[in-house]
């Protein structure tokens, strides 16, 4: 009992110290992988034999399409620990994430229609991974839909976390289905994935931008965090101070 | 436990028999869906019969969801729900009543008009069993679904448009599952292997969605 009360209490200031620290190696991390991952993958990389230049939109495709699948089983794991251990933090890190992620899915079907249409000849097929995406953007728009919609904090949280929980569940049904589906009607004619093997300068650029892109998010997320620290803890004597001095300081 | 089960299940029925209004008006926008479809499309036969399948199973969801939006609403309003939460008996185990409770009522009655639209549309008669066990296979899961979003949101003044928005997405695996085997059907393919599938998925959901249901309702009734 009285560990909770502690935890609930102490949370969200360490959070904000913790996170205060670890923000600019996120932030330097970021810029210097995706500098290099950019240049190196955009100006460096070989063209691909078969698609020319337009290959190289998979620098940005790829590592969205990871973060926008990661970001929603954090979402449900974010979902546990805030139902679980009743952490405030990790309600927090729930809603925050979601508007991160559902941009990533966008950033995806984006650039996945940008490459298609020189490629394959049109902007959308219905092809399983591209309908898979589309579906996980719309369970995004669910989360966050039900965030906004519920206004006492406390339920929002828990609904929240409910919902991305039922939607991890679901997700592997829907994907397989998804999968069989588009098989049924039509043998597959080309499949995003399967690729002449990369070479080694191609695929490294991919992979730093990858981890560019995690630190990215995680830069991202920490500073969204932070505010909606501020924001929520607004009444607390610590908030209060931290809010002064920020301002102080960019008067000075 | 199971006596709960059944006393719940028979109060549902007596409510629904009071307010007839709520049984048919599914059935009715589930009808005039279908009819939208040939007045859309054109009404060439070949073309209906190709795409029956998938009208008949659209029309379906959308139904199941329309009939959703109210599921917990009055409970909620007149305190049943907190009653529920309170009470010794599992919350799990009287959601589950009451989603079958629905379902026997709103449910299978859409399983039984569905023929007669799918014959309007061109399906051949022999091909109707398939249809019926599909539906009945698949409609459960609908509801049991629809269920975990309607909890979610019934102390919501306006949950209709967020409910679609959640639940909707999740259907998706049924609708293929069920447009499939008819799709099947309509090809002569063998229709066992799709409806195994989905006999898989609506035991999954009986077993697993009324926990959510359950939370669902105690954060509703919570808040």
């Amino acid at each position: 009992m009285k560990w909770t009360w502690f935890h609930r209490l102490g949370s969200p200031k360490w959070f904000y110290e913790l996170s205060g620290r670890w923000l600019p190696w996120f932030a330097v991390a970021t810029v210097l992988l995706i500098a290099t991952g950019l240049v190196w993958g955009l100006a460096i990389a070989p063209p691909d034999y078969q698609q020319g230049n337009s290959f190289r939109i998979i620098y940005i495709h790829v590592p969205a399409s990871f973060l926008a699948q990661s970001i929603y089983i954090s979402l449900a794991i974010a979902g546990v620990v805030s139902l679980v251990w009743k952490m405030k933090i990790a309600d927090v890190a729930l809603q925050q994430s979601a508007p991160i992620g559902a941009w990533m899915a966008f950033i995806s079907l984006l650039t996945g229609a940008i490459w298609g249409k020189p490629t394959w000849g049109a902007y959308w097929v219905w092809d399983a991974r591209l309908t898979a995406m589309l579906i996980l953007l719309f369970l995004y728009f669910g989360v966050i839909a039900l965030g906004q919609a519920i206004s006492n904090r406390e339920s929002a949280a828990k609904a929240c976390a409910v919902l991305s929980i039922v939607g991890v569940v679901n997700i592997p049904i829907i994907k397989y289905s998804v999968d069989w589906w588009n098989t049924l009607h039509q043998p597959a004619t080309f499949s995003v994935i399967e690729k002449p093997a990369m070479p080694a300068e191609m695929w490294i650029p991919l992979l730093i931008m990858v981890v560019g892109f995690y630190c990215f998010f995680t830069t991202v997320l920490l500073m969204r965090m932070r505010l909606e620290i501020l924001r929520r803890e607004a009444k607390t004597s610590w908030v209060k101070a931290e809010v002064a001095r920020l301002v102080g300081k960019k008067h000075e | 436990m199971s006596r709960v089960f059944f006393l719940l299940i028979l109060r549902e029925a007596r409510l629904l028999a009071r307010r007839p209004a709520e049984l048919a008006n599914p059935l009715v926008f589930f009808a005039i869906v279908i009819a939208l479809f040939p007045l859309a499309v054109g009404p060439e036969t070949q073309m209906l019969r190709t795409l029956s399948p998938g009208l008949i199973w659209v029309a379906a969801l959308l139904a199941v969801l329309l009939s959703l939006e109210n599921l917990f609403r009055s409970d909620f309003e007149d305190g049943s729900l907190e009653q529920w939460v309170v009470s010794p008996h599992p919350l799990t185990v009287l959601v589950l009543a009451k989603v079958f409770a629905h379902w026997l009522f709103s449910g299978l009655a859409l399983v039984l008009l569905s023929p007669v639209l799918a014959i309007m549309l061109g399906l051949p008669a022999d091909r109707v069993p398939i249809l019926l066990a599909s539906l009945l296979l698949g409609t459960p899961v609908l509801s049991l679904l629809g269920a975990v979003g309607a909890a979610l949101t019934v102390g919501l003044k306006r949950g209709g448009i967020l409910l679609a928005l959640l639940i909707l997405p999740l259907y998706i695996p049924v609708l293929i599952l069920g447009s499939g085997v008819l799709q099947a059907a309509l090809q002569g393919l063998p229709t066992l292997g799709y409806l195994l599938w989905m006999a898989s998925l609506m035991m999954l959901t009986i077993t697993l969605t009324p926990f959510a249901i359950a939370a669902g309702l105690k954060i509703s009734v919570g808040e």
